[in-house]
C-alpha cells in the first residue's frame, strides 16, 4: 500500500519542483507575502487555500514571475527564478478570467505559445490537435472565445497553457466563473487532465471543497503566512490551528484549561457549572494551560437518551434545525447558553424525523472525537 | 423600464431641431438658383459646378487633406502611446505634469495654442507651412486620441497581456499581437477624431501656416468674412454630406457587430 | 529601457511642442514691441542667469493692458458672455441628455449618434450656418415677419444675442455628452427606491437624478465655459463690432496691429483666468478616471 501511494513530502530524498526560501513580499508598506518556505513536488497537485487577501495569488504571481520577490529565494527545478521574465518561465498559467484572446479562433488561442516557441508547423499542428483532444473541444476550434460557453471557455483556457507543455501549471481559481453543477464535473476533469499529463498543477482558490477534492496537498493561507499544509484529510482531521479548524468546515470550538489525568488524556475545563470534557492528545500541555478543542459536528451523536458508554455527554435543548437534504444540523443549546452543532445523515424520511424545536437532547462524543489545540 | 414623459419627448425633440435645422437650412440653400442666399429662386446646382471649378479651393483641399492624413496618423501613434503610459506605467517622474499636458490642451483656447506654436516656429527659424502646420495639429490632437484610447485602455483586461506574457511573448509582441488587436477599435476612432480635427481647424491654422500652404478652413474663413455665399453653401453641403455617410456607416457597422457578438453568444450559452 | 522611451517620446513632444511655446508667450510678453522682424525687442536673455532675469522683468505690456479700458472690458465681457452662455447651453443641454437617458435602449445609440454628428462636422461651417439664419434678411426675420410677430425686421447677427446661439449651437453636444454619460450609468432602480420613500416624481428627481449627475454637469460646464472664454470664430462671424472678446482681441492685436508683445500680454492673462477652472476641470476628470478603475 505505501508502494503506490504518492507522498513525496513524506520522502527525504525526493527534490522539490518548487521551492519558496524565506520568501517575502511587499507592496509598499503592506507585507503581502511574510517570510514563507515551501516545497512543492513534481506531478502534485497542490492547493493554496485561503480566504481573499491572505497571499494565495501573490504567492502564485511570483511562481508565473508577474510579480518580484522581495526578499528570499524560489527555485523551480533547483534554479533562481527571481530574475527570469515571464516569458522564459517553464511555467504556464490559467487566468481567473481566462484571459482568451477576443480576436482568435479557439485553435489560434491554444497554438498561441507554441508559435512563440517557434515549433515546426506540422509538431504545432499535431500538439494543437492533440490538446483540443484532451480538453472535447474538437468542434470548437474555429470559433471565437465569445461563441462557446464558459464552460469551453474555461476547457479553452487550459488547453492554451498545457499545450506548451509547462513544467508547472498555475490555475487561478480555474473554475470561480462555473455555476455549481459545472463545477463540479469539471473538478474530476481537472483531475483527470492532470494525470494524463502529468503536469505539477498548482491552484489557488478561495473554496475548501474544491481545494479537499482536487488536491493533493492543501496550504492553508491566511495574511501572508501559511497555516498548515497537509493532505486534505490531515488538514480536515487534525488541523493544527483554531484558525485552520474553523476555516476549513464546520466546528465546535470549546476554550478552557488542560488538565493532564493519564499518557496523552486530557480533562478540559471551560464552563464551571458543566463537567469537564474528555480528550486525547498528543499535544504536551501544562496544567492549567488555556487551551481550545474542536470537534465537527458529525462527531457529535445526539440522543434522547444519556447514552450510557459515553465519555463526553451534555444535555441541552433544540433550538433550530438546518436541514440540508442529505444532511441535518442540529443547534443545540445548553443550560449555560453555548449552543453546539451535531450533524446527522438523513437516512430516513423527512416525516419521522426523530427531534424537533424544543426537544431535550443529549449529545454526546468520544475521547478521540475532538482536536486539543494550544491557544 | 421607465417611460419618457411628454416633457422628454418635448425636449428631445426641441433639442435636436435646434441641432439639426440650421444645417438643413444650409444644404437645402445650396441648390438655390439665386446668388442671394436668402431668396429661393428655384432648385439648381450650378454652385456645385462653380465649385468645382474654383482652383484656389480645390488648392486648400488638396493642402488641408494632406495635413489632415500625415498630422492625424503621427497624432495616433503618439497619442496612442501616451495613453498606454497614462494607463500603465504607473508612477514616474514627472507624471503628473505629463497628464496635465495631456488633458490641458483639449480645453486650451486655440487662440493660445495658436500663437504660442507660432511663437515657437518662429524662435527656432523654422518655415511656416505645411510642416508647421502638421506639427502643431499632431500637437493638439494627439491628446484627443490619447483620450479616447485610454479610455478604452482602462476597461481592458490586463490579465490578456500577461496571458501573452506567460505564452512567451516578450512585451512588445504581447502589444502588438494582443493589444493592440483589441483596442484597434479605439484606435481607428482616435485617428477619424484627429482627422477631423485637422480638417476643422481654423485658428491654429491660421497662426502656424505660412503663405504657401491656405487650409481650406481659412480659405472658406476669408470667403464668409465678407457674407454668406452660395458656393460656400455648396462646399458645406459637401462637407456635411462626407461625414454623415462616414458616421452613419462607422456606427451601422458597429452596431451590426455588436448584435453579432451578442447573438452568438446567446447561441453558445443555449447550445451548452 | 523600453519603459523610458516609452514614456519619453510622447512626453518630451509635448515638452518642446507644447510647454516651451507657452514660456515663449510668457518671455515675449516681457518684451517692447519694435518695428521690425519678429516684431519685438527681447528684454532678457535666457543666459544672463535668474538675477538678471528678474531685475530686467518688464511688466510693461501688463500695466498696458490695465490702463487700456478696451483689454478689461474684453476679459469682463468675455467672462459674462462665457458665463451666461454655459448656464443657457446647461438648460437646454440637461434635458436632452435626461430625455436621451430615460429614452427606450434601442434608440440610445442612435440618439447618441445624433447628438455625435454636429461635433464630427466642421466648426465653421456650423457657426457660418447662422448668419444666413440670423441675418437682416436671413430666414428667421422672414418667418417672424411673415407669422405677423413683428412689422420691423430684428437685428440678430452681429450683436451678442447672435454670439449666445451661435456659442450655445456648437458648444450643446460637449454639454449634452458627459451628463448623459452620469444619467446612463445610474441605476434606474434608485428613482424607483426614491418614490418608495415617499418622493413625488419632481422631488426625486431633485434629490437623486441631479446630485448623481453632478459630475457630468461639472464636466460638461467646464468643457463649454473653458473654451467659450478664448472663443475666436464665433464673436468675428455673428458678433458685431460691439461685441468685446478676448480671443477677437488677441487676434486683431497680432495680425492687424503685429504688436506681439501686448498679444502674448493677452494670452498669459487669459491664461491666468482659465488656470483655476482647467485645474478643477482636470481634477474632476482624473477623479472620474479613478472611479472607473
Amino acid at each position: 500500500m505505501a508502494a503506490t501511494e504518492f507522498a513525496p513530502w513524506e520522502d527525504p530524498q525526493a527534490k522539490p519542483l518548487i521551492c519558496f526560501r524565506n520568501v517575502t513580499k511587499r507592496f509598499g508598506e503592506f507585507t503581502a507575502i511574510d517570510n514563507v518556505s515551501l516545497d512543492i513536488y513534481a506531478q502534485e497537485f497542490f492547493a493554496l487555500l485561503g480566504p481573499s487577501g491572505c497571499g494565495k495569488t501573490t504567492m502564485m504571481r511570483m511562481l508565473a514571475g508577474f510579480e518580484n520577490v522581495t526578499e528570499g529565494i524560489i527555485e523551480l527545478d533547483g534554479a533562481d527564478v527571481g530574475d527570469v521574465p515571464p516569458n522564459k518561465r517553464a511555467v504556464n498559467m490559467m487566468f481567473q478570467s481566462y484571459a482568451l484572446f477576443p480576436h482568435l479562433t479557439v485553435w489560434e488561442n491554444i497554438a498561441f505559445g507554441l508559435r512563440r516557441a517557434k515549433i515546426p508547423a506540422d509538431d504545432l499542428t499535431n500538439r494543437v490537435e492533440e490538446m483540443l483532444k484532451l480538453t472535447r473541444l474538437e468542434r470548437f476550434a474555429s470559433r471565437k472565445p465569445h461563441q462557446i460557453s464558459g464552460g469551453q471557455r474555461q476547457r479553452v483556457a487550459l488547453a492554451r497553457s498545457l499545450a506548451k507543455a509547462p513544467k508547472l501549471l498555475l490555475l487561478d481559481e480555474p473554475l470561480g466563473a462555473l455555476d455549481k453543477k459545472l463545477r463540479q464535473e469539471t473538478q474530476f476533469e481537472l483531475m483527470d487532465i492532470q494525470e494524463k499529463t502529468g503536469t505539477t498543477f498548482v491552484i489557488v482558490t478561495h473554496d475548501q471543497e474544491e481545494a479537499m477534492t482536487v488536491a493533493s496537498r492543501v496550504a492553508v493561507m491566511d495574511e501572508g503566512n501559511l497555516m498548515q499544509v497537509a493532505t486534505p484529510d490531515r488538514i480536515y482531521e487534525t488541523p493544527n490551528s483554531v484558525y485552520v479548524a474553523d476555516f476549513i468546515g464546520d466546528v465546535n470550538l470549546f476554550k478552557g484549561t488542560a488538565k493532564p489525568v493519564g499518557e496523552d488524556q486530557y480533562q478540559i475545563n471551560w464552563v464551571e457549572s458543566l463537567p469537564p470534557l474528555n480528550a486525547t492528545s498528543s499535544l504536551p500541555l501544562n496544567d492549567g494551560q488555556s487551551c481550545h478543542l474542536a470537534i465537527r459536528p458529525e462527531k457529535v451523536a445526539i440522543n434522547a437518551e444519556k447514552p450510557d458508554d459515553a465519555v463526553n455527554a451534555v444535555q441541552g435543548k433544540v433550538v433550530d434545525i438546518a436541514y440540508l437534504g442529505n444532511l441535518s444540523t442540529y443547534y443545540v443549546e445548553l443550560p449555560d447558553g453555548t449552543v453546539i452543532k451535531a450533524q446527522t445523515a438523513n437516512t430516513r424520511r423527512i416525516s419521522r424525523r426523530s427531534f424537533t424545536w424544543e426537544d431535550p437532547v443529549w449529545l454526546s462524543w468520544t475521547a478521540t472525537a475532538g482536536v486539543l489545540l494550544d491557544s | 423600464m421607465m417611460r419618457l414623459s411628454w416633457f422628454n419627448v418635448v425636449s428631445l425633440t426641441f433639442g435636436f431641431v435646434f441641432l439639426y435645422l440650421p444645417m438643413i437650412i444650409l444644404v437645402i440653400y445650396s441648390f438655390n438658383k439665386s446668388k442671394l442666399v436668402t431668396v429661393w429662386a428655384g432648385f439648381s446646382t450650378k454652385w456645385y459646378g462653380e465649385l468645382l471649378q474654383n482652383e484656389a479651393f480645390l488648392n486648400a483641399a488638396w493642402v488641408t487633406l494632406k495635413v489632415a492624413v500625415i498630422s492625424s496618423t503621427f497624432a495616433t501613434i503618439l497619442g496612442t502611446m501616451a495613453a498606454y503610459v497614462l494607463v500603465r506605467s504607473g508612477r514616474f517622474f514627472g507624471r503628473t505634469l505629463f497628464s496635465g499636458m495631456i488633458y490641458a490642451p483639449l480645453v486650451m483656447p486655440e487662440v493660445i495654442t495658436g500663437l504660442s506654436l507660432l511663437l515657437l516656429f518662429i524662435g527656432i527659424g523654422m518655415d511656416r507651412g505645411v510642416m508647421t502646420v502638421v506639427l502643431a495639429h499632431t500637437t493638439f490632437s494627439m491628446c484627443y486620441v490619447s483620450v479616447v484610447v485610454s479610455s478604452r485602455l482602462f476597461t481592458f483586461d490586463q490579465s490578456l497581456e500577461e496571458a501573452a506574457l506567460d505564452l512567451g511573448c516578450s512585451p512588445a509582441q504581447a502589444f502588438r499581437l494582443v493589444t493592440l488587436p483589441i483596442i484597434a477599435p479605439a484606435v481607428i476612432s482616435g485617428w477619424l477624431l484627429a482627422f477631423t480635427l485637422s480638417l476643422d481647424d481654423l485658428v491654429i491654422a491660421t497662426f502656424t501656416t505660412g503663405p504657401s500652404a491656405t487650409t481650406l478652413p481659412i480659405k472658406i474663413y476669408s470667403a464668409v468674412r465678407l457674407g454668406v455665399s452660395p458656393e460656400i453653401n455648396a462646399l458645406s453641403t459637401l462637407m456635411i454630406a462626407v461625414v454623415t455617410v462616414g458616421v452613419i456607416l462607422a456606427s451601422l457597422a458597429s452596431k451590426r457587430n455588436v448584435a453579432k457578438m451578442r447573438q452568438e453568444e446567446i447561441a453558445a450559452v443555449r447550445a451548452e | 529601457m523600453r519603459r523610458f522611451f516609452l514614456i519619453a517620446v510622447p512626453f518630451v513632444w509635448l515638452l518642446v511642442l507644447f510647454l516651451v511655446p507657452f514660456l515663449i508667450v510668457l518671455k515675449i510678453s516681457l518684451s517692447d514691441a519694435a518695428l521690425a522682424r519678429p516684431p519685438y525687442t527681447p528684454h532678457f536673455e535666457w543666459a544672463e542667469g535668474i538675477w538678471a532675469f528678474f531685475s530686467q522683468l518688464d511688466f510693461e505690456n501688463f500695466v498696458f493692458l490695465t490702463s487700456d479700458s478696451l483689454y478689461w472690458k474684453a476679459y469682463l465681457s468675455s467672462l459674462q458672455i462665457a458665463v451666461i452662455s454655459t448656464f443657457l447651453t446647461l438648460l437646454i443641454g440637461y434635458p436632452i441628455a435626461y430625455g436621451m437617458a430615460r429614452a427606450p435602449e434601442e434608440w440610445r445609440p442612435t440618439l447618441m449618434m445624433l447628438v455625435i454628428l454636429p461635433f464630427w462636422t466642421s466648426f465653421l461651417i456650423r457657426v457660418y450656418a447662422w448668419m444666413g439664419i440670423l441675418s437682416k434678411e436671413g430666414l428667421l426675420n422672414q418667418f417672424l415677419l411673415w407669422s405677423g410677430i413683428i412689422n420691423e425686421p430684428l437685428v440678430i447677427l452681429n450683436t451678442n444675442t447672435a454670439v449666445y446661439i451661435g456659442i450655445v449651437y456648437t458648444y450643446l453636444p460637449f454639454m449634452i455628452l458627459p451628463i448623459y454619460a452620469a444619467l446612463d450609468r445610474m441605476d434606474g432602480s434608485l428613482i424607483e427606491a426614491a418614490e418608495d420613500l415617499g418622493c413625488s416624481r419632481l422631488t426625486a428627481f431633485w434629490l437623486v437624478t441631479v446630485p448623481l449627475s453632478r459630475n457630468g454637469i461639472i464636466a460638461g460646464c467646464f468643457l463649454v465655459f473653458i473654451p467659450a472664454m478664448g472663443e475666436f470664430v464665433i464673436p468675428s462671424l455673428l458678433g458685431g463690432s460691439r461685441t468685446l472678446m478676448i480671443g477677437k482681441v488677441l487676434w486683431e492685436e497680432f495680425f492687424s496691429n503685429r504688436d506681439w508683445p501686448v498679444a502674448s500680454a493677452v494670452a498669459v492673462v487669459l491664461l491666468l483666468i482659465l488656470i483655476v477652472p482647467i485645474m478643477l476641470f482636470q481634477r474632476n476628470q482624473q477623479k472620474q478616471a479613478e472611479a472607473e478603475q
